[in-house]
């Protein structure tokens, strides 16, 4: 049984933790009002950018003669996966829905005996990824220091992938995030970027528009697949920003909520012990004048 | 008068829609193209210049570095990651960005369309600053 003291201590501790998941939960609201601006206006340019590959990847006859990136090297060797996580804990299950999603990726490549490398983005993938999966990880990529997401980031990541690619380093690349779906339900997603996942047959059937290319047809794939990579990512950046903040909102919720309950408990037993306490000595006095 | 739609988007949010355009005139990369209603679908790619953007009642003119432009039933998508309006586009940036591209002009390791852009760059930023 604790001591009153101890008991007063508890609840004074708990209160002021109490105080700190409020404040929390304050800021990530008033930071995801901003994520999820973001997030929505950065739709419409990946969307956009899509569509028009999908115009133009519907046009292309030969599909030998087609950009790699787009159709990829004809193996599945090789695998390149992309994990994009936050750089702060308190997130609840945030990162680590997408670990799990990506570790179940990850042992399916190894069981088809496939080899696999990894990029983290953010450290606390890297933190969680590095034990089980060291050897495995070549690059660690931390955007800490960068206030808010910006293109400039996407594209550093979008030209070390390239990079790889052009050196024959891997086949296909999958990239992990999760996408923004409101505030309590962020859903991990594992989406091929390289090659070009490919299109639905009848969406297809929609967009036979013939366009009129300047310069040609290649050249303009060739220019613009390189800037997808750096869209998906920034996309994809985009949308894990707001969920983190979604994340990390709905958990210090719980967590203020819980300390509440605590509170509440705490001061119940605090409240019997001193009643205990009083009764106790009462009973001393009486007893002690009746035996006298 | 025949208007078309026009939507500029850059990756951070959407930077401009109008519904009243009536010509746009791109930078593209084989020449200026003036883009007018019922224009066929194209696809094109944007180099360093001016997009002059005219509807009713007024003219817009923006700065763009690089950019893919998309005709297509009478919409106009224009997809740049680095646009500005020139009206509030003061000069020490500008001088800042030509400062930024003879650095870029002077690397050895580039080929003739890096050099061409880069060139176009400066050129069009420099007779910005004489107006």
């Amino acid at each position: 049984m604790p001591s009153l003291d101890d008991l007063r201590k508890r609840i004074t501790s708990v209160k002021s933790t109490q105080k700190i998941t409020k404040a929390m939960k304050m800021v990530a609201a008033a930071k995801l009002r901003k994520a999820q601006e973001n997030a929505e206006k950065g739709r419409p340019y990946s969307e956009k950018m899509n569509n028009i590959i999908l115009n133009l990847s519907a046009g292309v006859s030969d599909p030998h003669s087609a950009p790699k990136l787009l159709v990829g090297t004809g193996k599945q060797d090789d695998h390149l996966c992309v994990v994009l996580t936050s750089d702060r804990g308190l997130c609840g299950g945030f990162n680590t829905n997408i670990i799990k999603k990506a570790k179940n990726y990850f042992e399916k490549i190894k069981k088809q005996g496939k080899s696999l490398k990894i990029i983290t983005v953010g450290s606390k993938g890297y933190d969680q990824l590095k034990r089980q999966y060291g050897t495995y990880i070549v690059e660690n990529i931390s955007f800490k220091d960068s206030k808010n997401i910006n293109y400039f980031d996407a594209s550093k990541v979008g030209g070390l992938i390239i990079d790889k690619f052009q050196k024959n380093d891997f086949d296909v690349c999958t990239i992990f995030y999760n996408k923004f779906k409101n505030v309590i339900s962020q859903i991990p997603q594992a989406q091929q970027i390289i090659p070009l996942e490919s299109v639905d047959k009848n969406k297809e059937e929609n967009l036979e528009i013939s366009y009129e290319f300047e310069p040609d047809e290649d050249e303009i794939l060739s220019n613009l697949l390189p800037k997808n990579i750096s869209t998906q990512i920034f996309k994809a950046m985009l949308e894990n920003s707001a969920s983190e903040q979604g994340s990390r909102m709905t958990a210090m919720d719980n967590a203020t909520r819980n300390a509440g309950d605590l509170v509440d408990k705490l001061t119940i037993q605090y409240n019997r012990s001193r009643q205990a306490a009083i009764t106790k000595e009462l009973i001393e006095i009486i007893s002690g004048a009746e035996s006298l | 008068m025949d208007q078309f739609n026009l939507e500029i988007i850059s990756p951070e949010k959407s930077f401009l829609i109008k519904k009243d355009t009536i010509e746009v005139i791109v930078p593209a990369i084989e020449g200026y193209m003036g883009i007018l209603k019922d224009h066929i679908p194209i696809i094109s790619f944007l180099k360093p210049g001016i997009i002059d953007v005219k509807s009713k009642n007024e003219t817009l003119n923006f700065y763009v570095d690089d950019g893919i432009v998309e005709f297509k039933d009478n919409n106009l998508s224009i997809l740049t990651s680095n646009i500005f309006d020139l009206k509030n586009f003061d000069k020490n940036n500008i001088d800042r960005i030509v400062k930024n591209a003879e650095e870029d002009l002077k690397k050895e390791n580039m080929n003739d369309q890096e050099r061409f852009i880069l060139d176009q760059k400066i050129e069009v930023l420099n007779s910005l600053k004489l107006n």
